[in-house]
C-alpha cells in the first residue's frame, strides 16, 4: 500500500492533479467564503450554468472553450449584479432564466458544430487528472490575485458585504467592489470547471466553507479553515478515486460531504458535553 | 457654537423611481441641534434621513453639507437591523466599520483604532461583547453595538432612526441620557414614533408628512400637529417620563 502510494507520486498526471486541487482550494476557500457569507450560492450556480453557453459558442466558432466560458460567465455575472441593483426585478427569477438560457445556448451550438465534440463531457464532469501546465498557471494566478485583494481590502470587503447601505453612507465604493468580486467569482468558477465540471463546481465553493462555518463564525477563520478542509477532502478524494478506479470529481465531493457530516456530529457532541457540564455546575 | 448649518436642505423633492415622497423640504441642521422627527408611517421620515445621508439624490432642490475637513462624518443608526443575523462578523468588526472613511478603505486596525473601539464599547457598557459574533446578541445588545458604530467616528451629526424599537426599558432611559451627553459634541436628528418620549429630550421637532413643518420648540400641541397636517396622536406608553406636551386635549383612546 505504502509502496503503491509513493509510486503514485511518480506519475506526472497525479502530482499535477494534486497541485491543481491544492491551488484550486486556496482560491475556492477565499471566494467561496464570500459566496457563503453573502448567501450567493444560487447566483454562483446561475453563473456556472450560464458559462456553458460560452463553451458551446466557442466550440462552434472554433475558439478556446475556456475563453468562451470566461467571457460568457463574467458577462452574465455582471448582468446579475446589475439586475440585483434594480428594485423592480426579482433576482432569483432572473438567475433562473439566465441559468437555463446558458445551458440551452450551449446545447444548441454544440449540436450545430460539425463533428463530435470530444471534450464536452469533461466540461460537464471535469477532468482533474488531465489538467495541463497552463491550467495550473491560470488557477495559480487567480489564487495570487485573490490573496492580494482579500488581504489588502479585507475590512472593506467585509463591511460592504455585511451592511451595504451603511457602507454607502460612508461613501465606500460599494458598486466597484461588488462588480469586481462577482467577476472574480465568475473567473474562479470557469477555471474550476476544468477540474470538477459544471455540475459539481459549486461544491468546491460551498461544502468546505459550510464545514468551516460549523467551527467558527469569524470570516477570516472561515477562509483558512475552508482551505484546509478543501485540501484534505480533495487529496482524500483523489486517492480513493485512484485506488477504487472511480471518477475523481465525484469522489472528491463525496469526501467533502462525509467530512461535513463528521464535523456536524463532532460539533453536536461537543455542544451536548458543554451543556451537561453547565447543568452540573447549576 | 458656530452659526453656520452643518447640513442645509433647500426646496428638496425626493423619493423613489416613480414616487415623490417628500416635497419642498427646507431644513437647516446646526451643530448644537437635537431635532426630533415625527410623522405618520410612509410620511417620508426615512426618505428624509436617506437624503441627508447622501443615499438618495434629491429629484430637485439643493442639499449642502458643511465639510470642515473635506469629510463630513455622519453617524447613522438604521431603523431595524434586518441584516443577516448569521453573517460571520464580530462585534468589534461591526464597530470598527464606523471608522471607515475615504482615508482608510485599505488599511486595517491601528492601535489608535483599537483604543477607540474599546472606549466606545465601554461607554455603552458592553466591552465583554467585543469578540462575540453578532448572531449571539439579543436585539437590545445589537442596537447598542450599532450605536457604537454610529458614534465611534465622533461625527458632527448623529442620525437615529427609531432608536427605541429594540431597546429594553432599562437601557432606554440610559440611552436618552447618553444622547443628551453626546448632544454637547454633535448635532442629533432622531426619528421616533413615540412622540411623548421624544418631546422630553429633543430641543426642536420636525413634523414630516410629505411636507416638513419645523417646530422650533419641544412643546407641541395636538392642534398644532393637526395644523401641520401631521396625523399622529400624542399618546405615550411605558415608564419613560414625558413632560411638555403643551396645552392640549389628551386623547387616550387606542385605535
Amino acid at each position: 500500500m505504502i509502496r503503491e502510494l509513493s509510486s503514485l507520486f511518480e506519475y506526472q498526471f497525479f502530482t499535477n492533479a494534486l497541485a491543481a486541487a491544492v491551488i484550486a482550494n486556496i482560491s475556492c476557500g477565499i471566494i467561496g467564503s464570500y459566496i457563503v457569507a453573502k448567501r450567493m450560492v444560487f447566483i454562483s450556480g446561475g453563473i456556472t450554468h450560464a458559462s456553458f453557453g460560452g463553451i458551446g459558442i466557442a466550440y462552434f466558432l472554433g475558439l478556446n472553450p475556456v475563453l468562451g466560458a470566461a467571457v460568457f460567465s463574467v458577462l452574465s455575472a455582471l448582468g446579475i449584479e446589475w439586475v440585483s441593483g434594480k428594485s423592480n426585478v426579482r433576482e432569483d427569477s432572473a438567475i433562473g432564466i439566465l441559468w437555463s438560457l446558458g445551458m440551452a445556448i450551449g446545447i444548441i451550438f454544440t449540436f450545430l458544430t460539425p463533428g463530435y465534440a470530444p471534450n464536452l463531457m469533461s466540461y460537464l464532469f471535469g477532468s482533474i487528472l488531465t489538467v495541463s501546465k497552463t491550467d495550473l498557471w491560470l488557477i495559480g494566478a487567480l489564487a495570487v490575485v485573490l490573496i492580494i485583494i482579500f488581504t489588502r481590502f479585507y475590512h472593506l470587503i467585509l463591511f460592504i458585504a455585511y451592511d451595504e447601505e451603511y457602507a454607502r453612507s460612508h461613501k465606500a465604493p460599494v458598486n466597484t467592489v461588488k462588480y469586481i468580486l462577482i467577476s472574480l467569482i465568475a473567473i474562479a468558477i470557469v477555471l474550476n470547471i476544468r477540474l470538477v465540471g459544471i455540475i459539481l463546481v459549486i461544491s468546491f465553493l460551498t461544502i468546505p466553507q459550510s464545514t468551516a462555518n460549523i467551527f467558527t463564525k469569524r470570516f477570516s477563520r472561515i477562509i483558512f479553515l475552508s482551505i484546509f478542509f478543501g485540501i484534505v477532502g480533495s487529496t482524500g478524494g483523489l486517492l480513493i478515486s485512484y485506488f477504487y478506479n472511480i471518477p475523481s470529481g465525484a469522489t472528491i465531493i463525496f469526501v467533502f460531504v462525509v467530512i461535513f457530516g463528521i464535523a456536524k456530529l463532532f460539533k453536536a457532541s461537543q455542544v451536548k458535553l458543554s451543556l451537561k457540564r453547565q447543568m452540573k455546575r447549576l | 457654537m458656530s452659526n453656520s448649518p452643518i447640513v442645509s436642505l433647500k426646496g428638496v423633492n425626493a423619493g423613489y423611481a416613480d414616487e415623490v415622497v417628500i416635497n419642498d423640504v427646507n431644513l437647516d441642521v446646526f451643530p448644537s441641534d437635537f431635532i426630533g422627527v415625527i410623522g405618520p408611517n410612509g410620511g417620508g421620515k426615512t426618505t428624509l434621513i436617506k437624503v441627508i445621508l447622501g443615499l438618495i439624490k434629491p429629484i430637485s432642490g439643493e442639499i449642502n453639507w458643511n465639510k470642515a475637513d473635506g469629510i463630513l462624518h455622519i453617524g447613522y443608526l438604521p431603523q431595524t437591523n434586518f441584516n443577516d443575523k448569521y453573517f460571520p462578523i464580530s462585534v468589534k468588526e461591526v464597530v470598527f466599520s464606523g471608522l471607515m472613511s475615504k482615508k482608510n478603505f485599505i488599511v486595517g486596525y491601528k492601535k489608535k483604532d483599537e483604543e477607540k473601539i474599546h472606549k466606545v464599547l465601554e461607554l455603552m457598557g458592553i466591552p465583554h461583547l467585543a469578540h462575540k459574533n453578532i448572531g449571539e446578541l439579543s436585539g437590545g445588545q445589537m442596537q447598542r453595538v450599532l450605536l457604537c458604530r454610529a458614534i465611534i467616528s465622533e461625527p458632527g451629526l448623529l442620525i437615529l432612526d427609531e432608536p427605541n424599537t429594540f431597546v429594553d426599558n432599562s437601557f432606554e432611559r440610559d440611552l436618552y441620557d447618553l444622547l443628551k451627553e453626546l448632544n454637547k459634541e454633535m448635532a442629533i436628528l432622531m426619528v421616533s414614533h413615540d412622540v411623548g418620549t421624544i418631546t422630553s429630550y429633543v430641543k426642536t421637532i420636525a413634523c414630516v408628512n410629505q411636507y416638513l413643518h419645523y417646530h422650533k420648540s419641544n412643546v407641541i400641541t395636538q392642534s398644532q400637529l393637526d395644523s401641520y397636517n401631521c396625523p399622529i396622536q400624542l399618546i405615550t406608553h411605558g415608564k419613560i417620563p414625558h413632560t411638555v406636551l403643551g396645552d392640549h386635549n389628551h386623547n387616550h383612546s387606542h385605535d
